[in-house]
């Protein structure tokens, strides 16, 4: 009896352009999977990466002075720009979690709208510090 | 009626909270760091140094590290959760991500208090 109804084929909707085109994922969606993804990319390479810096610029003035123009190297300063956007984002998007644990800003307007600017200030403040390190 | 049975010492409860309050610490030491460091220019070793030198930065800066590790343990595992279906691939994963959490602990602390 199951495997009558496995046989039945069922339409999977979930072709390649559906899930870039019309499977549409609404912001605070957005917002969840962009707080997953930069969450993952901190830990691994960035927490790595920092470290490493971090321990070369506190060992001796050469190794501060070997960070300084490391962090000179345009493909470095990509990485760091990148870094700079995981931080913003996670760091945003943690604070609105923590708003709606507290039942704060749940209605879907509200929700959307915190999405909206946790995205843009992601962004902005990338921006900002990005623009701090050229 | 179906019985639940409650397993398990509400860890789940615990790792929730033990994110969102690991979260709060690691942000109040980002606003902290970052009003320091942008607030002295022009950045000099001597400076970095000194700041690191301080057995309050140094404190601060291992719990910001005990938190971030705890944090991506609960992040990093939910993830694997979600996403990892193969027993055994999860498990090995979720013990590698330990080992790199327990190397950059290490590592923070070697940097730290040399």
């Amino acid at each position: 009896m199951a495997s009558a109804s496995a046989k039945k084929i069922r339409p999977k909707y979930l072709s390649l352009p559906a899930l870039l085109f019309e499977i549409r994922l609404p912001v605070p969606g957005w917002v969840s999977i962009l707080h997953r993804i930069s969450g993952a990319l901190l830990f691994f390479p960035f927490t790595a990466w920092l470290l490493y810096m971090l321990d070369a610029s506190l060992r001796s003035e050469q190794g501060f002075e070997a960070v300084k123009h490391y962090l000179q190297l345009p493909l470095v300063k990509l990485g760091m720009l990148v870094f700079i956007w995981a931080f913003c984002h996670h760091f945003c998007a943690g604070i609105r979690y923590l708003f709606l644990d507290l039942d704060k800003g749940v209605e879907l307007r509200t929700a959307r709208v915190t999405s909206w600017i946790v995205i843009a200030a992601g962004l902005g403040l990338t921006a900002l510090f990005g623009a701090k390190l050229w | 009626m179906v019985k639940r049975l409650v397993v398990g010492a509400h860890y789940g409860l615990r790792d929730w909270l033990a994110q969102r309050i690991t979260a709060v610490i690691m942000a109040v030491y980002a606003l902290i760091a970052a009003g320091i460091v942008l607030n002295s220019t022009p950045l000099t070793h001597a400076v970095w140094r000194d700041l690191f030198a301080q057995g309050w930065m140094r404190v601060a800066t291992l719990l910001f590290a005990i938190s971030l590790v705890w944090h991506t343990w609960v992040g990093v595992r939910d993830i694997l959760m979600d996403y990892v279906k193969p027993d055994g691939m999860r498990l090995t994963l979720q013990v590698l991500v330990l080992l790199v959490l327990a190397s950059y602990l290490g590592w923070a602390v070697q940097i730290l208090f040399r």
